[in-house]
C-alpha cells in the first residue's frame, strides 16, 4: 500500500538533485474509471474496433478496449483513444452501454502532476532486435521465419494459440523447427549489435526443449544453429546438457542462406557444416534468436534524467558501482544496464533499491503510512452466526447462476442468520455495507460466494478487521472461475455447483477459529559471514542504511579472492577498489570487524538471531548475509600442473603479473586451455568468470608485448553480454582461439624443461604442436567446505555445494530461511561486478527486514498435538523450513516464527499429530461431507 | 486498493522529499525494486507507461533453467 502505481504514464521534466528531486508527470486518460471497473470484460467483448496485439507479439488482434493480458496489474480496462471508433469519429460508444459498472468515462482527460522523491530507478526494460530489415534473415519474405518473441507467443498458454504452436503460412503444426542464434547480437556488419545479448542461448534451448516435450509422434526435429553455446549461469550447463539428451541437435555452423519452401511454406536452411561440407535442409519453421537493445525510450530518459549512455544507449555505469548511473540519485537495473537474465535483473533491482536509499536514512518511514485496525471483538465460546454474501459481478456470474436461488439456499444451512446478494460484492461501496452488517448482526462468519480468494480474499479479510472481526473468520466460494466461467453452457448445473460450494464454504466457516498473529522484536543489526569483497560491499551497505554489522573473516586479512585478481571486465583495476573499499569499512563506526574467527553456532530466527563465534563472543542480529566465497580449483593431475613452474593458473598468473614475476614483455609464446575441470561429468557446470578472465590476461600481454605469440584452447567461448568486445578486442591483436571437444583435449607435455602443448586445429582438421613458455589453465571455481555452517543455519547446498537460493529466478538473494541472504560466490560463480551487485541486493533485503520494528506472523501456523505425536521425526523431515525440531522429550514441536503453513507436516504424520491452523483436518472434512452430504 | 487504505495515505504535498523514491517501469526489475524499497520504509511512484505492469516477463511462456511458468 506504500507502492503507487502510475501506469499509462510518462516523465516530463526533472528538477533538482540527489535528496530532493521534483519530477514532473504526465498520465494519459484511460477512459475507464479503475475504481468502478471490475474487469469483466463484456466491453472488450462488444467493442468493434480490432488492433494488433502487441502483447502477443502483432500475432493475434486485441479491441481498442483492453487489458495487456490476463494477470496484469491493476487488472483494469483501458480504451487505446488511437483506435476508439468513439473517440475518434464520436461514434459506436458500445462499451459505455454494455458497462454493468458504468465505469466508461469519455470525457476523461490527461493528468499532469509533480511529486518530491529522494532518489530515482530507472528500469525501462530492453527491446527486443528487428531483424525485418535484414535480407538474409528473410523475416520479411518468408512467412514461417519468426523471432524468438513471436515463438514465444506461440508456446504460450495464453497465447494466440493456446500453447499449441501452429506456423504462420498455413495454420499447420510444424514439425521440423530450426532456430538461429545471434541475431542482432555478435555481429556489427549491418548495424546489428557487437555485444553478446546473454540470453538467446538459453531461451532457445528453452524453446527447444519444450517443443520437444509437446511434439508427440513421427517426424519431429529440432535443430540450432549456433556460434557458442553460452550456458554460464547456475544449472545452466545441466539444462543444455538436458536439451541434448532430450534429442535436440546443436549444429555449430552459420546458414548463408534461408529459402522460402513450395508455395512459401517452411524455409530451406543452406549451411556449411563442421567439416565444410555444403548442406540444405528443409525446416517447417525457423526461429530467429533475435538478441536485447536498450529501449526505444532510452535517449529520451536520458536526456530527462542527464545521465549518459554509452554507445548503444544502455544506461552508463562503472563495474565497481554497477547500479549507478552518471548522475548522482539516478540509479539503474535491468535491462537497461546490459541485456542480463532474469535472476540477475532482480538482483540489480534490488541492489538499485539499496542504493538508492543509501543517503535517505533520515527519510525512512516519514512518508509511508500503516493500516489502523480496531480491536477485534472476541467472538470465542459463541454459536456461530454466519453472514454469506452471493455475488452477481454485473451478469459474470448471475447470466449463468441463478444467484437468487443460491442465496435462498444459503439461509437453509445451519449457523447462517444473514445471506444477501450484490451486484459488486467486492466494490467499494460494498464493504462498507458488509462491515455494517457485520456489526449490525453481530455476525461472528462470513462467506463470500464470488470469485477467486487468490485475487480477491485480501480485500473482505480488511473489510473483516474494519468491522472488528478477526480476519481469519472468512470463508470464500468461487462461483464465478469454478462456476459461470466453466460452465456457461449449463446454467442449472452451475446454478447446483454453485449451492455445493456454498454448502461446503459454510460448513467450513463453522469450523473457523480466530487465529492470532505473533508479533516479534527485530534486533536491528546484521551478520555478515566472510570479509571477501562481497562480504564488504555487504557490511558496508548495511551499515549506510544505518543498523550495526557485525563481519566475521575467517582470515585476519580483508579482501578474499579480489587480492589475487589484477582486473575485471578487461580495463578496470581491482586493487585501488579493494584498498578503498576495506579502508570505508575498517572506518565505518557501524561495523564491528570479528577478523580471525569463525562462527561456532547459529540459534533462533528471522529478527531475533543469537550467534556464538570461536573466539567467545556472542551477537544477537535479527538478519545474516552468507558471503563465505569459493576457491580456485587447484588441477592436481590436469595438464601436467605442478610438473613446471610455468604451469600456472588463472589466479597465479594474475598475481604473477601484479608482482612482476609474470612479464608479458619476456614471453614469446603462450597458450591458455579452458575449462579445466569445468563442463566435466563430475563437475558439470561452467565456471562463468574463466572465458573473460583468459580473454583479459591475452589482452595485457599482447597490449605489453605485440609480438608474443597466444593461443586460446576453448570449448566454446563465453564472454557473454558486452565482455563479447574484449573477445573480438582480443581476435583483432592477433590472440588465436581454437576450439576443442572432450574427445580431443589437448595433450601438455614437459620435455627437458619445456612445456609443449598439442592440440587438433578444427579449421586444418590437423594435430598441431606449440612450445610454450606460460601454459595458462584456466581453472574451476569450486565452492569451499561449508557444510558446518550451513549445518547451523539450516541452510541447503547443492550437489555442487553452493547455496541454494528460494526461487532461483525471483528470489535469488534469499535462502528459504527467513532473515537470511547470500552474495558472492557462494552462490555461483561470477565476476567481482555481479558479486558487487548481489552483495548490494543482499542489503536490500536485510533492510527489509532490520526497518522494521516488529514483525507480524501470519496465523495459519502448524500445531502439534503431543499427545498423539510419537516422535518418528517424519514431520521435521520433510518440513522445507526447517520449522519443527524435536523437543527435550523427543516429541514434535513447532517454532511459529519459521512456519509458513504449507501442511507438508500435517499431510505426512502417520498418527495426525499436526494440524494446520486456518485450514485444520476437520474443517476439511466437514466440508468433505457437506459435499458428499 | 479500497479506501480504507487510501484513507490513511498522506495525499497531501510531501514535506520531505526524501522519504520517497520513485521507480520508472514495471516490469520484473521495476517491480522487485519497488516492492524492496516500500518493504524499507519508503513510500514508491511506480510509473509504467503501459496500462498495466509485468513487461516482458509476462510475455515468456516458461523460464529456463525450472520451465517454471513466468506469470
Amino acid at each position: 500500500m506504500n507502492i503507487e502505481l502510475l501506469p499509462l504514464t510518462g516523465v516530463r521534466s526533472v528538477e533538482g538533485e540527489a535528496g530532493d528531486f521534483t519530477v514532473h508527470l504526465t498520465q494519459a486518460p484511460r477512459y475507464i474509471d479503475p475504481e468502478k471497473c471490475i474487469a469483466c470484460g463484456e466491453c472488450s467483448r462488444k467493442c468493434p474496433s480490432k488492433v494488433s496485439n502487441d502483447f502477443n507479439a502483432g500475432l493475434d488482434k486485441r479491441k481498442a478496449v483492453h487489458i495487456l493480458y490476463d494477470q496484469t496489474v491493476p487488472l483494469k480496462y483501458a480504451i487505446d483513444a488511437e483506435h476508439c471508433i468513439y473517440l475518434q469519429k464520436g461514434k459506436c460508444g458500445n462499451c459505455a452501454k454494455v458497462c454493468p459498472a458504468d465505469a466508461v468515462n469519455f470525457a476523461d482527460t490527461p493528468r499532469e502532476f509533480s511529486v518530491r522523491v529522494g532518489s530515482v530507478v530507472l528500469a525501462p526494460g530492453i527491446r527486443t532486435f528487428d531483424p525485418s530489415a535484414f535480407d538474409s534473415y528473410a523475416y520479411s519474405r518468408i512467412p514461417d521465419v519468426i523471432t524468438s518473441l513471436e515463438y514465444e507467443r506461440l508456446l504460450s498458454a495464453s497465447g494466440p494459440c493456446q500453447g499449441h504452436v501452429l506456423r504462420p503460412s498455413d495454420g499447420t503444426e510444424p514439425k521440423r523447427i530450426a532456430w538461429l542464434q545471434c541475431v542482432g547480437s555478435r555481429g556489427n556488419n549491418k548495424c546489428d549489435n557487437d555485444y553478446c545479448s546473454n540470453v538467446c542461448c538459453m531461451y532457445a534451448l528453452k524453446q527447444s526443449l519444450v517443443t520437444a516435450d509437446h511434439a508427440h509422434g513421427e517426424g519431429h526435429d529440432q535443430a540450432i544453429f549456433f556460434m557458442d553455446v553460452r550456458a554460464h549461469n547456475k544449472s545452466f550447463e545441466q539444462y543444455y546438457n538436458q536439451a541434448m539428451d532430450k534429442g535436440v541437435r546443436i549444429l555449430r555452423a552459420r546458414p548463408h542462406s534461408f529459402l522460402p519452401g513450395e508455395e512459401n511454406r517452411g524455409v530451406r536452411v543452406g549451411y556449411v557444416n563442421e567439416a565444410g561440407e555444403p548442406l540444405s535442409e528443409d525446416f517447417d519453421m525457423v526461429v530467429l534468436s533475435v538478441g536485447l537493445e536498450a529501449p526505444a525510450e532510452a535517449k529520451q530518459l536520458a536526456e530527462t534524467f542527464d545521465i549518459k549512455l554509452d554507445h548503444w544507449n544502455f544506461a552508463l555505469t562503472d563495474p565497481f558501482d554497477p547500479v549507478a548511473t552518471s548522475r548522482k540519485g539516478v540509479y539503474v537495473c535491468g535491462g537497461f544496464q546490459e541485456p542480463k537474465d532474469i535472476p540477475r535483473s532482480v538482483m540489480e533491482a534490488s541492489a538499485a533499491a539499496s542504493a538508492a536509499t543509501a543517503g535517505l536514512t533520515k527519510g525512512r518511514g516519514t512518508r509511508t503510512a500503516e493500516r489502523e485496525v480496531p480491536a477485534a471483538v472476541d467472538v470465542l465460546g459463541e454459536p456461530p452466526r454466519i453472514g454469506v454474501f452471493v455475488c452477481s459481478c454485473g451478469i459474470n456470474i448471475s447470466s449463468v447462476i441463478d444467484v437468487q436461488d443460491v442465496a435462498d439456499y444459503a439461509r437453509t444451512l445451519p449457523g447462517v442468520v444473514h445471506v444477501e446478494n450484490n451486484m459488486f460484492s467486492c466494490s467499494q461501496d460494498t464493504q462498507v455495507a458488509i462491515a455494517e452488517v457485520i456489526r449490525k448482526h453481530r455476525l461472528n462468519r462470513v462467506v463470500v460466494a464470488a470469485c477467486t480468494p487468490r485475487t480477491h480474499e485480501p480485500l473482505f479479510r480488511e473489510t473483516l478487521e474494519a468491522a472488528g472481526l478477526n480476519k481469519y473468520l472468512f470463508a470464500m466460494a468461487n462461483i464465478r472461475n469454478h462456476g459461470s466461467w466453466v460452465h456457461a453452457t449449463d446454467p442449472k448445473g452451475a446454478t447446483r455447483k454453485a449451492r455445493d460450494q456454498v454448502r461446503m464454504a459454510v460448513a467450513s466457516a463453522r469450523h473457523l477459529a480466530p487465529l492470532k498473529e505473533v508479533t516479534l522484536g527485530v534486533t536491528p543489526s546484521a551478520l555478515v559471514v566472510g570479509g571477501g569483497v562481497a562480504g564488504m560491499t555487504a557490511a558496508l551497505g548495511i551499515a549506510e542504511q544505518g543498523f550495526a554489522v557485525h563481519l566475521v573473516e575467517r582470515e585476519t586479512e580483508l579482501g578474499g579472492n579480489a587480492r589475487m585478481l589484477r582486473v575485471t571486465q578487461g580495463r578496470f583495476e581491482t586493487a585501488p577498489y579493494l584498498a578503498s573499499l576495506e579502508k570505508a569499512v575498517r572506518g565505518h563506526a557501524g561495523i564491528t570487524l570479528h577478523a580471525g574467527t569463525t562462527v561456532a553456532d547459529v540459534e533462533g530466527f528471522v529478527g531475533n538471531f543469537v550467534t556464538r563465534l570461536d573466539s567467545g563472543t556472542e551477537l544477537r542480529h535479527g538478519a545474516i548475509v552468507l558471503a563465505t566465497g569459493g576457491v580456485g580449483l587447484k588441477p592436481e593431475g590436469m595438464y601436467r600442473y605442478g610438473e613446471h613452474p610455468r604451469i600456472m593458473t588463472h589466479q597465479q598468473i594474475d598475481a604473477g603479473f601484479m608482482d612482476g614475476s609474470v612479464d608479458p614483455k619476456a614471453l614469446q609464446s603462450v597458450v591458455f586451455i579452458q575449462c579445466v575441470g569445468s563442463r566435466e561429468p563430475g563437475r558439470p557446470y561452467c565456471s562463468r568468470v574463466c572465458c573473460t578472465h583468459t580473454v583479459e590476461s591475452a589482452l595485457h600481454i599482447k597490449r605489453t608485448n605485440p609480438d608474443a605469440r597466444v593461443v586460446v584452447l576453448y570449448r566454446d567461448m563465453r564472454t557473454y553480454g558486452q565482455r563479447e568486445l574484449l573477445y573480438k578486442e582480443a581476435r583483432e591483436a592477433g590472440v588465436i582461439f581454437s576450439r576443442f571437444s572432450l574427445d580431443h583435449r589437448p595433450v601438455v607435455d614437459v620435455v627437458n624443461g619445456t612445456i609443449t602443448v598439442t592440440f587438433r586445429d578444427h579449421v586444418l582438421q590437423q594435430d598441431l604442436t606449440v612450445e610454450a613458455d606460460l601454459l595458462g589453465l584456466a581453472s574451476a571455481i569450486v565452492a569451499p567446505d561449508v557444510n558446518g555452517l550451513a549445518q547451523m543455519v539450516k541452510a541447503t547446498l547443492s550437489d555442487e555445494g553452493w547455496y541454494v537460493e528460494a526461487h532461483s529466478k525471483l528470489r535469488p538473494v534469499d535462502f528459504v530461511t527467513d532473515g537470511m541472504f547470500m552474495a558472492g560466490l557462494g552462490h555461483y560463480p561470477k565476476p567481482l561486478e555481479e558479486s558487487v551487485t548481489q552483495a548490494r541486493a543482499a542489503v536490500s533485503r536485510v533492510t527489509t527486514v532490520l526497518s522494521r520494528t516488529e514483525m507480524t506472523l501470519a496465523g495459519t501456523v502448524a500445531t502439534i498435538n503431543k499427545a498423539k505425536c510419537v516422535g518418528c521425526a517424519v514431520c521435521w523431515n520433510v518440513c522445507p523450513y526447517n520449522a519443527i525440531s524435536p523437543d527435550e522429550k523427543g516429541f514434535a514441536e513447532v517454532n511459529e516464527a519459521l512456519c509458513k503453513g504449507c501442511g507438508l507436516c500435517a499431510a505426512a504424520c502417520r498418527s495426525g499429530a499436526p494440524d494446520l491452523r486456518g485450514f485444520t483436518t476437520s474443517d476439511i472434512m466437514a466440508q468433505v461431507s457437506a459435499m458428499l452430504g | 486498493m479500497n479506501a480504507a487504505t487510501k484513507a490513511t495515505r498522506p495525499d497531501a504535498p510531501p514535506a520531505d522529499a526524501s522519504g520517497a523514491v520513485m521507480v520508472v517501469g514495471g516490469g520484473i526489475a521495476g517491480m522487485q525494486s519497488a516492492i524492496d524499497l516500500a518493504n524499507s520504509g519508503f513510500k514508491v511512484y511506480l510509473v509504467e507507461h503501459k496500462s498495466g505492469i509485468g513487461g516482458v516477463m509476462a510475455q515468456l511462456a516458461k523460464t529456463y533453467p525450472t520451465n517454471d511458468c513466468a506469470l
